[in-house]
């Protein structure tokens, strides 16, 4: 959804989040919506000032939320107030599954199919009855005996008893999944007043149905967990049941860490996946491009499309020496053999797997789990090029770094040679950035970048050219990757900075005889006659001339508020993904107020105040033809709005796609004050964890670490803090670290406010100033009291603002699916003075 | 260039190619190409008012929409090129500029004041952490004018006060006179400085700088008479949502306006007292003392006199 969406909405449920101070500009929608009406909700650890600006605070021990969440599924579905009507057909919550599932009330904790061995789970007893549900999300192959029985999904559609009665189906696995999640229990372990809760779950339904919707807003606060991702489904579910997607003021709105985190998602930085969320080839399982296609390709959605996709995007990359003969290039890609994150990466610089890095627009000393850790890894390198606008952390922990001022390493021990290379800022280029809600939106570069900076664009396409002039020569085959990659974006000015506008060109795609640019991703054929950068950016840059992220033709106020001349928002320029489901499933609107898409009987098409996210003219009566195969769009049917789903229905019980369970469930932090009330099982079973020294880990309510600690950023300081602290006038809004410390425990250990304090975990130790306030309260933890503290991790030695480094604390472990740490729940103690400091360069 | 924002032209929706007269015209003047001019009275297009000579205009900060953001406070700073201070963490809350000062015009009190027990039935808008951006008042009456002896500090032509600073020669008379302890000296070069209400963005037709940036419109930028009627209509509007305690501060008859001060130009919506927010409860101008004091002054001279004469005739005697 959009954020200016979110004006619609009756209710806002902000958790995992401190919107207001992370993300000011969007909260300002939110206190449009309480302007209009709307009940705005915080739950958190913490009381910030977005909890200043709503109706409800809810205060919860972090790392929790699946307690809470769970709770609110349980509370729907027990008092009946879902909104039937919108679920059934919409969610696949009658869908049948394999008589084999067992969640984890009945199996210790963990969902059937778990193998101790491999540590993850085989998905067969997953599965709708009788065929195996295929996802096309990359690095999450559907882990199965028989993947072939994903061509079932084309002979007929999964078994549902829309009575809900047959224990099987999705709607009774969830209400014995979810039974134990009884408001007592919510309180019980995430320490949230249960009278709280109950307001909260109440203020949820009574804002669902055909005349109110209800978003939901998160951030950081969920991702930053080993069981994240499946926090953000039990949103998901709980949205869904309410029916909230693709409604006007409804849906799930993730809430990015920085500007355009969203673009380098879709044009991504990570490892595991190609742009615009096509799978990064994995050596075993996809030795070439057939295999690749086939493997990858979901037989019925939209994601049929997929070679189409993958073919031109081979053809953007390398030109005319992708040719069918030659699989288009594929061989050329680099192939993935396991986990190539960040902290994987950490330990093969510290073993000396890996030699060299680039750290571009990151300032990974600051930023990375286990700073020291971090350390001891760029120490192990041969060279490093950090390109930044200031001199970070990471390009000076040689002779400032914490394993020198604790007198663990010398300088002159150090051999990493290191490149600091200017970074030119926003405002120094030209590009574009992207938001959360997919928007896509064209800067002009204003002024150039003082002295040597240039962008990042410019720095990545001189170094390309010049390595392949290296290798113009080279007849080796290993070379081919580097010679046959097309580098012919125009160069402007004496700097030659490359067109940042023809690599946008090149992202929309065009047609490979005339070079003409499409018209938008339904152009695209998977023979080579088109090329494209990614695909679901297709049609932002629809003709010669017409850049439409360049566009800032706002709404007026009788407008719809969809802002459509507002810059591009992929895919199509829609607004609301899956819009298809704003109308019933006869395609009317669910009611006059919350009206947004609709079938049109006499034009014979979907219209109304957004673009379809729909076959156009797929009429609401369409159903497939079950006596023959159908693929593709064919096997949805006209009153299934989720149209990327192989089934055309919302997931509330997801056969494929996450590693660690089809439906989520409450597991501890690794690092807790409490033992799991709920399960044997202690913590995410398929979490990925690291042992290695200098990364050990507490034990579960460990007396040497009693307190449960936060960390978070602040509206003053931009992340890692380049940008911010080394500008004076934002570095003294918040000149120093500190730590946020409930008052019932400073007064315990002694502490006042702006006194020294050192919190330790068994990864490393810091100081910082304590801030004791009533915005933290000791919380009632299954009898007993858990002090929650909270520390900013956006200092470091470098700028004006300064401080210890908080992720000194942190340790790596990470989300089975997508390799995120926890930083926002751990545990540490807390003691008051100052540390003895080695080094005399720092400030003792 | 000045066509109200529902005035169809044809040429509007075929350029737009959407929804007909939904456009402000000059939306439509500057979008696919490179603007390479400034726009004439962009506030138009912010604030929805236009900056003429001779109208009255001010800040209505409704500190219930704020979320302490400080955005108002760098955007000044960055604007009027500001230095920033070096004062360290201050230990009362997130404020660490601490009050106005010559170098900060705008300035962002919090004040923490938790009540754990019911924080699942909060008031609307702002509860338990109160924030709110103080600037100078520019006031209607305005003290710090009044006590200038060199006529460096002047009433604009948009109703707002200044002081020219090649004209003040630091004699710190506005200083005391402050009844908000708004006007500062710096010692760099010795000479008062306050909040100008963006002076030289008002003259370009630019909003100030602070509302500008505000993401929440808790800093309202307008004519005073336009944002005097929207304040009482938010009032209305809280008091009939259950936030009874909220109430104006520097509207006439209001607290803030007292001692003669008759409004101030940037007032405000509060929901406490106006000393949780550092704002004096009965701010007065000094001015209105000088006749009681001068009536006090001359009466005890006069019995001085007397008293005098009595004695000194009895020694004659």
């Amino acid at each position: 959804m959009s954020q200016w969406d979110l004006v619609n909405s009756d209710v806002i449920l902000v958790m995992g989040s401190n919107m207001a101070e992370n993300h000011p500009i969007a909260f300002r929608f939110v206190v449009e919506a309480k302007q209009r009406g709307a009940t705005i909700i915080h739950v958190d650890p913490r009381f910030t000032r977005t909890s200043a600006l709503a109706d409800i605070y809810a205060p919860i021990r972090s790392g929790t939320d699946i307690a809470f969440l769970g709770g609110i599924v349980r509370y729907l579905l027990e008092n009946d107030l879902w909104f039937r009507e919108y679920a059934l057909p919409y969610t696949n919550l009658s869908t049948i599954i394999e008589d084999g599932f067992q969640a984890p009330e009945e199996f210790d904790g963990l969902f059937s199919g778990w193998d101790e061995e491999k540590h993850s789970y085989k998905m067969d007893s997953w599965q709708y009855e009788g065929m195996v549900v295929p996802t096309a999300n990359a690095d999450h192959s559907v882990e199965v005996s028989d993947p072939e029985k994903k061509h079932e999904m084309t002979k007929r559609p999964p078994r549902r008893d829309e009575t809900l009665q047959d224990p099987n189906c999705v709607y009774q696995i969830m209400r014995r999944r979810f039974a134990a999640y009884t408001p007592e229990m919510v309180e019980r372990v995430t320490g949230c007043p249960k009278e709280s809760f109950v307001k909260i779950a109440e203020a949820m339904a009574k804002n669902s149905g055909r005349e109110r919707t209800g978003a939901v807003c998160y951030a950081l606060g969920w991702t930053h967990h080993t069981t994240g991702s499946q926090m953000i489904r039990a949103a998901t579910i709980m949205q869904g049941l309410l029916g909230n997607m693709g409604r006007p003021g409804g849906g799930v709105l993730a809430l990015r860490g920085h500007c355009s985190i969203q673009g380098s998602t879709d044009i991504p930085t990570l490892y595991e996946m190609l742009p615009t969320y096509l799978a990064q080839p994995k050596a075993a399982k996809h030795p070439t491009l057939e295999t690749y296609l086939e493997e990858e390709t979901v037989p019925t959605g939209w994601w049929t499309n997929l070679p189409k996709y993958m073919v031109s995007l081979l053809k953007a990359w390398y030109g005319e020496h992708a040719t069918k003969e030659n699989e288009f290039g594929y061989q050329w890609l680099p192939k993935i053999v396991g986990d190539h994150s960040q902290f994987p990466m950490t330990f093969a610089m510290t073993d000396g797997f890996m030699r060299g890095m680039f750290v571009i627009g990151q300032n990974t000393v600051v930023g990375g789990m286990n700073a020291k850790l971090v350390q001891k890894g760029l120490a192990g390198l041969d060279w490093l090029v950090v390109r930044d606008s200031h001199e970070v952390e990471t390009a000076t922990f040689w002779k400032k770094g914490t394993l020198i001022s604790e007198g663990e390493m010398k300088p002159e021990d150090i051999a990493t040679e290191i490149f600091l290379m200017p970074a030119s800022l926003p405002g120094e280029k030209a590009g574009t950035f992207t938001n959360t809600q997919r928007l896509v939106q064209w800067h002009d570069k204003v002024v150039d970048g003082p002295g040597d900076s240039r962008s990042d664009l410019s720095f990545v396409f001189h170094l390309a050219r010049r390595l392949k002039e290296l290798y113009a020569e080279s007849t080796e085959k290993r070379d081919e990757p580097i010679r046959k990659l097309t580098l012919d974006y125009p160069v402007i000015g004496p700097l030659e900075d490359p067109d940042s506008e023809a690599v946008l060109q090149e992202i929309n795609g065009y047609t490979t005889a005339d070079r003409k640019l499409v018209s938008g991703f339904k152009a695209l054929k998977d023979d080579g006659s088109t090329a494209c950068g990614g695909w679901a950016y297709s049609g932002l840059f629809p003709e010669e001339g017409k850049n439409l992220t360049r566009s800032r033709k706002a709404d007026g106020p009788d407008g719809n508020g969809a802002h459509h001349g507002w810059a591009f928002a992929w895919p199509s320029n829609r607004r609301t993904l899956y819009n298809r489901a704003s109308a019933d499933p006869e395609g009317k609107p669910w009611s006059e107020r919350k009206k947004m898409i609709w079938w049109d009987e006499a034009e014979g098409k979907w219209t109304g105040l957004d673009i379809p996210d729909y076959v156009e003219d797929k009429a609401p009566g369409y159903r497939p033809d079950w006596s023959k195969e159908q693929t593709g769009m064919d096997a949805i049917s006209g009153s299934d709005p989720f149209i990327m789903m192989p089934d055309g229905r919302m997931a509330l019980f997801t056969p494929a796609g996450l590693k660690d369970g089809p439906l989520p469930a409450h597991y501890e932090p690794v690092e807790t004050p409490a033992k799991n009330a709920f399960y044997k099982a202690q913590s995410n079973p398929a979490a990925k964890r690291f042992h290695r020294k200098g990364n050990a880990l507490h034990e579960v309510a460990d007396k040497q670490y009693p307190y449960a600690l936060t960390t978070y950023r602040l509206t003053e300081h931009h992340t890692a803090g380049a940008p911010t602290r080394g500008v004076p006038t934002t570095a003294e809004l918040q000149p120093e670290s500190f730590a946020e410390i409930p008052p019932e425990l400073a007064e315990k250990l002694g502490v006042r406010t702006l006194d020294w304090v050192v919190l330790s975990t068994k990864r490393g130790e810091v100081e910082t100033r304590a801030m004791v306030t009533e915005r933290l309260r000791p919380l009632t933890i299954d009898g007993s009291t858990v002090y929650e503290i909270g520390m900013p991790w956006h200092f470091g030695w470098a700028g004006y603002a300064t401080g210890d480094i908080a992720n000194i604390l942190t340790s790596i472990v990470a989300d089975p699916n997508v390799s995120m740490h926890e930083a926002k729940a751990l545990t540490c103690n807390l003691r008051k003075g100052r540390l003895r400091r080695h080094h005399e360069g720092v400030e003792a | 260039m000045t066509e109200a924002w529902d005035t169809a032209k044809p040429w509007i929706s075929k350029s737009a190619g959407m929804i007909e007269g939904s456009l402000h015209p000059r939306v439509l003047d500057y979008t696919d190409s490179f603007i390479d001019e400034v726009i004439p009275n962009e506030s138009e297009l912010t604030a929805g008012v236009t900056i003429e000579p001779g109208k009255s205009y001010g800040f209505f900060t409704d500190t219930t929409l704020c979320i302490g953001c400080k955005a108002c406070e760098v955007a000044c700073k960055e604007w009027n090129q500001l230095p920033a201070e070096e004062q360290g963490m201050s230990g009362m809350s997130y404020d660490n500029t601490r009050g106005l000062s010559s170098s900060t015009w705008r300035h962002v009190t919090f004040v923490e004041k938790v009540d754990r027990e019911h924080t699942d039935d909060m008031q609307p808008f702002q509860s338990n952490w109160l924030m709110m951006s103080d600037v100078c008042k520019h006031c209607a009456n305005a003290p710090c004018l009044e006590a200038c002896p060199t006529g460096a500090l002047f009433r604009t032509e948009f109703d707002t006060v200044v002081v020219q600073q090649d004209i003040c020669n630091g004699c710190g008379y506005c200083v005391p006179a402050c009844p908000f302890g708004v006007v500062d000296l710096d010692m760099s070069d010795g000479k008062a400085h306050k909040c100008t209400l963006c002076y030289d963005r008002l003259k370009g037709g630019l909003e100030p700088a602070c509302a500008k940036s505000c993401p929440t419109d808790s800093i309202q930028f307008g004519e005073w008479d336009d944002l005097y009627e929207r304040a009482q209509e938010r009032v209305e509007d809280l008091h009939e949502r259950g936030a009874t305690n909220a109430y104006l501060y520097g509207t006439p008859g209001a607290p803030g306006a007292t001692g003669g001060l008759e409004r101030l130009q940037a007032f405000f919506l509060l929901s406490d007292r106006p000393e949780v927010y550092g704002l004096p409860a009965a701010p007065t101008r000094p001015s209105r003392r000088v006749a009681p004091a001068l009536g006090t002054g001359l009466a005890t001279a006069a019995s001085l006199a007397l008293a005098a004469i009595f004695l000194f005739s009895g020694k004659r005697r």
